[in-house]
C-alpha cells in the first residue's frame, strides 16, 4: 500500500478517535489544527497527494464525526466559541460538495427542534452566504464526464434545488429567511452566473469544462415553478454578458442545450417571458430550435397554440427570435401558416375562448410584421385561403369582440398578403385593443438593444433624450401663443361658440296624423326630418289621437328608411316606436310580434322589433309611470270621490305647519314613490307569447335555427328581458314555463351569444316567477336546468357564459334557501 | 373658454316684432339713457334703461311697421320712418310726444333712411326716392329736395336696401354709401351727384351696412351666408377686403360700436354675432332669441341691444369699454 495513503488514514483515524473520546479542549483543538493541514491554506500544508486522498476518502467521515460531536457542552470546552469557529471552518473550507451533502444529511437526520439542528441550519446559511454553492456546482462542472458519478450528481442536484422545501419541512416555524425560495433561488441564480464565469475563464485558459450540471439545476428549478426567481437574476446578467462576447454566447447556448428534455418547456417559457427582447433571446438561445426537437415543439407549437397566458412582449420576443436568423425564418413562416389556419377555422372560433383568439390574432399580426413581402408571396394562396375562411366565420359571429378581431386582422393581413388589391377598410370603433393590435402590425424598428442592455447606465441614457425633447417642445409652443397675443392689443377673449350650429327651419307638424302623412308622402326632407323629431313628443302629448292611428304609425315607422343622413336617425325612430307601443301596447305589440315572423323583413328590422318590444315593456313596467302619464292628460285609474277633497285640507295643514315651524337646515324634500300597479301586467302576454311561438318554423328568408343565429340570440335576450319585466304579474308563471321549454330546446346551441341569452333568460325566470310556484309547477324543469347550468359553469369555453351560469346557479341556491326554512317546522 | 354670456336684461312688452332700435341721451350717464324701439304694429316705445320700463309709447304710423328710428343731435328730436310712407319728426323735449313735422315718402320698400347733421339747424336726410332705384336727398328741416341719385342707365342695381350718409372731418363733401338689391355697394358723392365707385359684395340683396369713417372701412351683410368687408382707398374707390363666412344665412342688420372695437350682426338664425371689428375675429354668438333678430344697436357707453321677431329686446354688456 502507498505509504502516503496509509499515513493519511492513520492520522485521520487517530484524530477521529481523539475527537470522539477526548474531553480536553486543548487536545481537540490541536487535533483539528493538525487535520486542517490537509485542507491546505495553512503555513505548512500537506503534500498535494495527501490532500487529495484526504478529500476523496476521509473528509466525509470526519465531517460526520464532527456533526455527531456537536453539543453545547462540547462547544463550551473552549471559551469564546473558538471551537465552534474551528469546527465550522471544516465545512466552509473543505470540498464543497461533500460538506453540502453531509450538512443536508445531518439536517435531515437530526430529530426535532434542537440545539444541533439550529446550529446546522445556521451553518448552512453561512455556507450559502459564503458563496460555497458556486463551489458545489463548479466542482461538478470541472469533473470530466467519465469521472462523474451519476448517482452522487443526482443526489446533489435534488438537494441543491430542493433545499428550500427540505429545510422548510425540517425547521417548520424556525426556518431562516435565507432558505425561503424567494431568497434562495435568486441566490442560486447569482451563483450559477459565477459558475458560468468560472467556466468561461477556464475555457479561455484552454481547459475543458461542462455546464450540464448548471443546466440541470436551472432546469429543475424551473420545473419546480421558480422561473421568475432564478431566471429573473440569470437572464439580465447573461443578456449583458453575452452582448460582446462570442464565448459567453456559446456557453449560454450550451447551457440551454444541456437542459434535460423534461425541463425544456419550463426553461424556455421562463426565458421567453424574462428575456427583454428578441435580440437578447436570440443571443441566449442560438439556433436551439433547430437542434432540439423538444425545443422546437415548445417554441413553435406549445407557446403559440396550446397556451395563451403569455404577455404580448413575450410573444414579440418569441416570434422576433424566430425571425432573426435566416435558418429560423422558415419556422416563422410555418408558424404563420398554422396560426392563420387556426385563426380561420370556424370550429376554433366557436370553441376557443376569446382570450385565446385574441392571443392568436396578436401572434398573426406580429408574424406579418416580421415577414417580408417576398416570403409572404411564396405561400400567398395558402394564407389567402385561410384568411378568407376566417373573415367569413368571424364576421358571421354574433359576438362583437370576435367580429372586431376579425376586422382588424383582416385589414392588416390583406394589405400584406395581397398588397396590390384595393385596401380593405372596415368600420370599427377605435379602442385600446384595436390600437394595440394595429401597433403590433406596424413593423418594429430593428434594434431593441437600448431597453435590453440591462446595464444600469442605459435607462438613464434613454431617459435624457426624452427630457430634451420635452424641453425642446415647450419653447416651440410658446412663441405661437405669444404671436397671436401680440396681434391684438385689446384682449377680447372669445366666448364659447360651440353652440353655433346650423339652424333647422321649423316645419314640425303639430298633429300625429300630420306626422304620419309627412313621413309617408313628404318629399320635403326638412319636413320629413322635423316630423320624425317631433313624433315622440306628439305621441306622448296626445295619447288618444295616437291610439286612433297606432298600428298605422308603427307600420310606417317600422318601414322607415333613412333617406337623408339625419343625425341620430336610429334613435329617433326607435324612441318614436317605443312611444307608440307604450301608448297603445296591446294592438301595437300584436302587430310587431306578428311582423317579427313575417316574410320580407331585413334582419335589422327584426332586431329593431325586438329592441322596441323590450324597451316598451321596460317603460310600461316602470314604477311611477302612471303619475306622469296622468299628468299628460290620460285619465289614470279613477280614484274614489271621497278622497278628492282630502288633498286640499292636507295642503292647508301642511302649509300652516311649514309657516309656523322654523327649520335650521333643510334636506331635499323626500318623496316616497307611490305604489302603482304594473301596467305591463295586462299586456305582457301580447309581447311574449307570439314571439316565443314561431322560432322553430323556418321561412324562406328567415331561419332562426340556421344562419340567423344573431337574431336568435337577440330573441333569447329579449324574451329574458320581457320575463324579467313581467315580475309580479299573473302571467309570469306560464311565461316562465314557456321560456324554460324554449331554453331547453336550444341549450346546446353552438353560438355563444345565443347561449348567453338563454342563460340570462333562465336567471330572469328564477327572478320573476314566485318561488313557491316554481317548485310546485316546474320542479322537473328546474332540476334539468340545474344540471345543465352546472355543466355550463364548468365547461363552457365562453367566459360570459360561465359567469352567467354561475349567477343562475346562485339564484337557484337562494331559491332553495328561501324555501328550506319553511320545510322543517 | 367661457360659456356664452347671458343678456344683462330683457325688455318685454312691445307685443309685436321689433324692427328698429335706437339709443339716445347717453351723454348724461346711464340713468338718463333711453332706448327707442319701433315695432311691427307701428308703435314706438321709449324705454328707460334705469327702470327698464316703457315710459312712453308713440303712435304715429297708423299701425304700419316702424323700420327706422334716429334722434337728432340738436335737442330731443326723433325721426321715425314707417311703412305708411311717412317719416315723422317728434319732439320729445320735457316729456312731450307730438309729431312736429312729417315727410311723405314715395318708396314702399324696406330701405331705412340716413341722416347727416351738418350744422346746428340744418341737416341732410337720405331716403329712397320715387323711382325704384333712386335715392332722394333732402335738406332739412326745410324739406327741400337737394337732388336725386339715380344710377346710370346700364347699371341696374335694383332697389336701394340700406343707406349711410357720412362725411370726413376734413372735407365738407357729404358722401352716401348705398347697398342695393343686386348685392352691390355703391359710394355716391352727393354734391356731384355721381357714383364714385361700386363693388359687388354679395349675390343676394344687401340687408345692412355700416361704415367706419376713421379707418375708411365698412361691412355689409346680406341674405346670404357671409359678411363682406370692404374699404375705401385714396381715390374714393371701394375695394373688397374679404368675406367672413357665417354658420347660417341671413343678416338683417350690422352695427359697429361707436368706439370701433366691436361689430354686431343681427341674424335670421335668431342669433346675434359679435366680432372684433379690426381683425374680424368671432368673439361671441348670442343665442337668446327664439326668432329672427331684426336689428341691433349700440349705445355710446357700449351697451348692445337686439330686437327680434319674438317681441323681445335683449340688452347685453359685452367687453365694456374702459
Amino acid at each position: 500500500m502507498d505509504p502516503v495513503l496509509s499515513s493519511v488514514r492513520l492520522t485521520v483515524r487517530e484524530a477521529v478517535h481523539t475527537l470522539s473520546s477526548s474531553e480536553d479542549g486543548g487536545c481537540i483543538v490541536s487535533t483539528l489544527e493538525s487535520l486542517k493541514r490537509y485542507l491546505g491554506e495553512t503555513e505548512n500544508p500537506a503534500l498535494p497527494a495527501e490532500q487529495e486522498e484526504f478529500a476523496r476518502v476521509h473528509f466525509s467521515a470526519l465531517l460526520r464525526c464532527l456533526v455527531s460531536k456537536l453539543s453545547p457542552d462540547w462547544l463550551g470546552l473552549l471559551p469564546d466559541g473558538q471551537l465552534e469557529e474551528l469546527w465550522a471552518s471544516f465545512f466552509l473550507e473543505g470540498p464543497a460538495d461533500q460538506a453540502f451533502l453531509v450538512l443536508m444529511e445531518a439536517l435531515e437526520d437530526t430529530p426535532g427542534p434542537s440545539f444541533r439542528l439550529m446550529k446546522m441550519a445556521r451553518l448552512l446559511a453561512r455556507f450559502l452566504k459564503a458563496g460555497r454553492m458556486a463551489a458545489v456546482m463548479e466542482g461538478q462542472c470541472r469533473q470530466q464526464a467519465e469521472l462523474a458519478f451519476p448517482l452522487l450528481q443526482e443526489a446533489l442536484l435534488v438537494r441543491v434545488v430542493g433545499l428550500p422545501d427540505r429545510l422548510g419541512n425540517r425547521l417548520q416555524h424556525e426556518n431562516l429567511a435565507e432558505f425561503f425560495p424567494q431568497r434562495y433561488f435568486p441566490l442560486l441564480g447569482e451563483e450559477a452566473v459565477r459558475v458560468l464565469q468560472a467556466v468561461v475563464d477556464s475555457l479561455r485558459g484552454g481547459s475543458d469544462c461542462s455546464v450540464s450540471f448548471v443546466s440541470q439545476v436551472v432546469g429543475k428549478a424551473c420545473v419546480y415553478g421558480r422561473q421568475k426567481e432564478i431566471l429573473g437574476v440569470l437572464v439580465p446578467r447573461l443578456t449583458a454578458l453575452t452582448q460582446g462576447s462570442c464565448l459567453w454566447q456559446r456557453v449560454c447556448w450550451r447551457l440551454v442545450e444541456c437542459v434535460p428534455d423534461r425541463a425544456m418547456e419550463a426553461v424556455l417559457t421562463g426565458l421567453v417571458e424574462t428575456a427583454p427582447g428578441p435580440h437578447a433571446l436570440s443571443r441566449l438561445l442560438g439556433n436551439l430550435v433547430l437542434k432540439s426537437k423538444k425545443a422546437r415543439f415548445v417554441m413553435t407549437q406549445k407557446l403559440l397554440f396550446l397556451q395563451y397566458r403569455h404577455t404580448t412582449p413575450a410573444l414579440q420576443s418569441l416570434l422576433g427570435y424566430l425571425a432573426m436568423d435566416s435558418q429560423r425564418r422558415p419556422l416563422l413562416l410555418q408558424a404563420l401558416k398554422e396560426l392563420m389556419e387556426t385563426w380561420g377555422s370556424s370550429s376554433a372560433i366557436r370553441h376557443a375562448p376569446l382570450d385565446q383568439q385574441r392571443y392568436v390574432s396578436k401572434a398573426v399580426l406580429i408574424c406579418l410584421a416580421h415577414l417580408g413581402d417576398a416570403e409572404l408571396q411564396d405561400s400567398r394562396d395558402e394564407l389567402l385561403a385561410s384568411l378568407m375562411a376566417g373573415v367569413k366565420c368571424r364576421l358571421d359571429s354574433s359576438l362583437p369582440a370576435v367580429r372586431r378581431l376579425g376586422m382588424i386582422v383582416t385589414e392588416v393581413a390583406s394589405s400584406r398578403i395581397h398588397p396590390e388589391g384595393p385596401p380593405l377598410k372596415f368600420q370599427y370603433e377605435e379602442d385600446e385593443l384595436s390600437c394595440e393590435l394595429l401597433a403590433l402590425a406596424a413593423p418594429q424598428p430593428a434594434a431593441d438593444s437600448p431597453s435590453e442592455a440591462g446595464s444600469p447606465v442605459t435607462p438613464v441614457a434613454a431617459e435624457t433624450p426624452d427630457k430634451q425633447t420635452e424641453e425642446g417642445g415647450v419653447p416651440q409652443v410658446r412663441p405661437q401663443g405669444s404671436d397671436s397675443e401680440l396681434d391684438s392689443d385689446d384682449e377680447f377673449v372669445p366666448y364659447d361658440m360651440s353652440g353655433d350650429r346650423e339652424l333647422k327651419s321649423g316645419k314640425a307638424p303639430m298633429y300625429v296624423r300630420d306626422c304620419v302623412e309627412a313621413l309617408t308622402t313628404s318629399e320635403d326632407w326638412e319636413r320629413w326630418e322635423a316630423a320624425l323629431r317631433a313624433l315622440e313628443g306628439l305621441v306622448f302629448r296626445n295619447p288618444a289621437a295616437t291610439r286612433e292611428v297606432s298600428v298605422e304609425l308603427a307600420q310606417v315607422l317600422l318601414h322607415l328608411e333613412e333617406k337623408t343622413s339625419v343625425v341620430g336617425f336610429e334613435g329617433l325612430r326607435q324612441r318614436a316606436l317605443v312611444a307608440v307601443t307604450t301608448t297603445d301596447p296591446a294592438r301595437v305589440a300584436e302587430y310587431l310580434t306578428s311582423q317579427f315572423y313575417a316574410v320580407n323583413y331585413s334582419l335589422r328590422q327584426r332586431m329593431d322589433i325586438l329592441d322596441v318590444l323590450a324597451l316598451a315593456a321596460q317603460e310600461l313596467s316602470r314604477p311611477g309611470r302612471l303619475g306622469r302619464t296622468s299628468q299628460c292628460g290620460s285619465p289614470g285609474p279613477t280614484c274614489p270621490p271621497s278622497c278628492a277633497g282630502a288633498p286640499t285640507w292636507r295642503a292647508v295643514v301642511d302649509e300652516r305647519i311649514r309657516r309656523k315651524t322654523r327649520r335650521f337646515s333643510k334636506g331635499s324634500p323626500r318623496k316616497g314613490l307611490a305604489g302603482s300597479p304594473n301596467e305591463f301586467n295586462a299586456v305582457a302576454g301580447y309581447f311574449f307569447f307570439p314571439l316565443i311561438q314561431g322560432f322553430d318554423r323556418p321561412l324562406v328568408t328567415f331561419d332562426l335555427l340556421g344562419d340567423d343565429q344573431l337574431v336568435l340570440g337577440r330573441l333569447a335576450h329579449t324574451l329574458g328581458a320581457l320575463m324579467y319585466l313581467a315580475v309580479n304579474t299573473t302571467v309570469a308563471v306560464s311565461m316562465g314555463k314557456a321560456l324554460l321549454e324554449f331554453v331547453w330546446a336550444l341549450r346546446f346551441h353552438g353560438d355563444a351569444y345565443v347561449r348567453r341569452g338563454l342563460l340570462s333568460a333562465v336567471s330572469s325566470v328564477l327572478l320573476s316567477v314566485p318561488a313557491e310556484r316554481l317548485l310546485e309547477d316546474l320542479p322537473d324543469e328546474l332540476l334539468e336546468a340545474r344540471a345543465w347550468l352546472a355543466d355550463v359553469a364548468e365547461k363552457d369555453p365562453d367566459d360570459d357564459c360561465r359567469m352567467l351560469a354561475v349567477k343562475a346557479l346562485l339564484l337557484l341556491e337562494k331559491l332553495r334557501d328561501k324555501l328550506l326554512p319553511l320545510a322543517p317546522p | 373658454m367661457a360659456a356664452p354670456p347671458d343678456p344683462q336684461f330683457v325688455l318685454r312688452g312691445t307685443q309685436s316684432a321689433v324692427h328698429a332700435l335706437h339709443f339716445c341721451g347717453g351723454a348724461q350717464g346711464r340713468e338718463h339713457q333711453l332706448l327707442l324701439s319701433g315695432s311691427l304694429s307701428g308703435l314706438v316705445h321709449i324705454w328707460s334703461l334705469q327702470t327698464r320700463r316703457a315710459i312712453a309709447t308713440l303712435d304715429g304710423h297708423g299701425g304700419q311697421c316702424v323700420i327706422w328710428l334716429q334722434t337728432l343731435p340738436q335737442g330731443p328730436q326723433l325721426l321715425s320712418q314707417g311703412r305708411d310712407l311717412k317719416l315723422c319728426l317728434w319732439d320729445l323735449a320735457e316729456g312731450r310726444n307730438a309729431v312736429v313735422d312729417s315727410v311723405g315718402l314715395e318708396s314702399v320698400g324696406f330701405c331705412r333712411g340716413s341722416v347727416l347733421a351738418r350744422g346746428q339747424q340744418r341737416w341732410m336726410l337720405a331716403v329712397p326716392g320715387r323711382g325704384s332705384d333712386e335715392i332722394q336727398i333732402l335738406e332739412m328741416p326745410s324739406k327741400t329736395s337737394v337732388c336725386t341719385l339715380k344710377p346710370e342707365a346700364d347699371a341696374k342695381p335694383g332697389m336701394p336696401m340700406c343707406l349711410e350718409l357720412w362725411q370726413t372731418d376734413s372735407s365738407a363733401r357729404p358722401h352716401l354709401l348705398a347697398g342695393y338689391e343686386d348685392g352691390s355697394v355703391a359710394l355716391w358723392d352727393v354734391s356731384e351727384r355721381k357714383a364714385c365707385s361700386r363693388i359687388a359684395c354679395h349675390t343676394e340683396p344687401v340687408m345692412g351696412l355700416d361704415f367706419d369713417s376713421q379707418k375708411a372701412r365698412g361691412v355689409s351683410g346680406s341674405a346670404e351666408k357671409a359678411l363682406a368687408v370692404w374699404s375705401l382707398d385714396e381715390q374714393q374707390a371701394l375695394q373688397a377686403r374679404g368675406t367672413h363666412q357665417l354658420t347660417n344665412p341671413g343678416v338683417s342688420d350690422v352695427k359697429i360700436r361707436p368706439d370701433r372695437k366691436l361689430l354686431a350682426t343681427a341674424g335670421w338664425d335668431h342669433r346675434v354675432r359679435v366680432f372684433h371689428w379690426r381683425t374680424m375675429k368671432p368673439l361671441a354668438v348670442l343665442a337668446f332669441h327664439s326668432a329672427a333678430v331684426h336689428c341691433v344697436a349700440f349705445a355710446a357707453d357700449g351697451l348692445l341691444a337686439a330686437g327680434s321677431k319674438d317681441h323681445r329686446i335683449s340688452v347685453w354688456s359685452l367687453y365694456p369699454p374702459p
